[in-house]
């Protein structure tokens, strides 16, 4: 039997081009197969005949903001090897988009204004969740107020202890995006690799997520613009990857240089499948995407 | 060896030497952290369950489980025996793991027995198996006080609901899965 998920799937893509053309944002699309990749510990690259499949469309985007562009938005498909869950897929959907002159605060704000147009454009299958998101009163919640408000330790603590994620997922997750959606924002500087910390305060890091219902949608962040301390973040990260027995791939030098050239600039990250998810009430990721895996 | 990636419900593993049954699965991976598998586990001894989340480098064994079919002998108070019928090693299992199954034993049936490194901690009884009514109250024909089942019990000391019409001595079909009456055996 047809998917009746799919006409929405494409009506909610429909919706987010026609919300960034309206805008005057550019529509890139860039090469899903690199040589290199940016080092992150936590994702696991699929490899391709010596190359790696994209696990974010992040460095390519950047490399264009440096090359002078100034607002870009790109949907695509990304690649995470061993993420299987009912919110994972390892090839899965991304929005990102990213544009120069604005920060965190305003990316979020602008975050908001994406979801409300969507949610009032398509005829979303669950009334409620759309009903959630269109409204005008959204929650900010920095990282620290989330913890002492749903979890038994703090934040710095839950680091200390090597138990963020945990408690994170297990505690705060949850509690998030209920009623409305919710902005967890100023992450420990330490889980922002790519982010600029925070003007005044440099035990956080300019870097943000959104939740809805307890479903994490997307991720975005003032971008680092320093090349030598992105430099110096990258070599950390590789050398976490090899304590976990992997290889690292390649440093990627181009990005690097070209990162001197970036003006100040945030971008993000939205899981496309995750919001189709939200607005018609899926409960699997499965029932979102034409196939899984499994089914091919 | 399984990784915290192999995890999935159903699986068997041995954690701090007693083996457990995944009975719930989910995977989990805040943004930008690491992927965190949360499970529900089942203790396959005492049944005991509880929760516990995994990280990719987690390692576990394979909790070393064995079927052999084996043949009950006979009871002793509460000890059930059992004999391989291809090593003739002889095991007993107490009435307390057997739990209802005894309802079912009879001398000499065969049954899968499941053993975590030697120890026995479950039994499977054949789907179906014959058992003799031992005790029956007569069919009054015409009947009409409205039940179409009356109890009757069979040579293992278990009662169960039966058509009005079986008798002493005649031969059942129960099921062992719903301990329910199936059919009555003709030889």
């Amino acid at each position: 039997m047809a998917n009746s998920f799919l006409s929405r799937r494409a009506e909610i893509i429909q919706s987010i081009r026609t919300f960034f053309i309206n805008r005057g944002y550019l529509e890139v699309d860039t090469p899903i197969r690199l040589p290199c990749l940016i080092p992150e510990a936590h994702i696991e690259p699929e490899q391709s005949s010596g190359w790696f499949l994209q696990t974010s469309p992040e460095m390519c985007m950047k490399r264009l903001l440096a090359a002078g562009h100034r607002e870009i938005f790109q949907i695509c498909r990304c690649f995470r090897r061993n993420e299987r869950g009912s919110r994972h897929l390892p090839e899965f959907t991304m929005l990102e988009w990213y544009r120069v002159g604005i920060d965190y605060i305003d990316l979020m704000a602008e975050c908001a204004g994406l979801l409300r147009f969507v949610a009032t454009r398509v005829d979303c299958p669950d009334r409620s969740a759309a009903a959630l998101v269109a409204q005008a009163d959204w929650q900010y919640l920095t990282v620290q107020q989330a913890f002492a408000l749903f979890a038994p330790v703090s934040a710095e603590q839950a680091l200390a202890e090597d138990s963020f994620d945990e408690i994170l997922v297990r505690d705060v997750e949850p509690n998030l995006g209920r009623g409305r959606p919710t902005f967890l924002h100023d992450y420990p500087a330490a889980l922002g690799s790519l982010a600029r910390l925070k003007n005044g305060d440099n035990r956080v890091a300019e870097r943000f997520e959104l939740y809805v219902n307890g479903l994490e949608l997307a991720n975005g962040f003032s971008e680092l613009t320093d090349a030598d301390e992105q430099r110096l973040r990258f070599i950390r990260e590789r050398a976490l990857i090899e304590g976990q027995g992997r290889q690292p791939g390649p440093m990627p030098d181009r990005f690097l240089a070209d990162l001197g050239e970036l003006q100040s600039a945030a971008g993000i990250a939205l899981g496309v499948d995750r919001l189709v998810m939200l607005l018609c009430g899926a409960r699997s990721i499965d029932e979102v995407v034409a196939f899984t895996p499994e089914n091919l | 060896m399984y990784t915290a990636s192999d995890l999935r419900k159903g699986l068997k593993v041995e954690i701090d030497g007693e083996p457990y049954i995944v009975t719930d699965f989910q995977f989990s991976k805040p943004g930008k952290g690491q992927a965190l598998y949360r499970t529900r586990l089942k203790n396959m001894v005492t049944g005991n369950a509880f929760e516990k989340t995994f990280r990719s480098n987690d390692k576990f064994q394979r909790a070393p489980l064995e079927e052999r079919t084996m043949q009950f002998l006979y009871s002793q108070g509460d000890e059930f025996h059992f004999m391989d019928n291809k090593t003739f090693e002889q095991i007993v299992i107490s009435r307390e793991q057997l739990g209802d199954n005894i309802n079912f034993l009879i001398d000499n049936m065969e049954v899968d027995v499941l053993l975590f490194k030697e120890r026995p901690i479950g039994v499977t009884l054949p789907n179906f198996v014959n058992l003799v009514v031992i005790k029956a109250d007569p069919w009054a024909k015409g009947d009409t006080s409205g039940t179409d089942t009356k109890p009757v019990t069979v040579q293992t000391g278990y009662t169960l609901q039966v058509p009005p019409f079986i008798e002493e001595g005649e031969k059942l079909q129960i099921d062992t899965r719903t301990g329910q009456y199936l059919t009555r055996v003709k030889e």
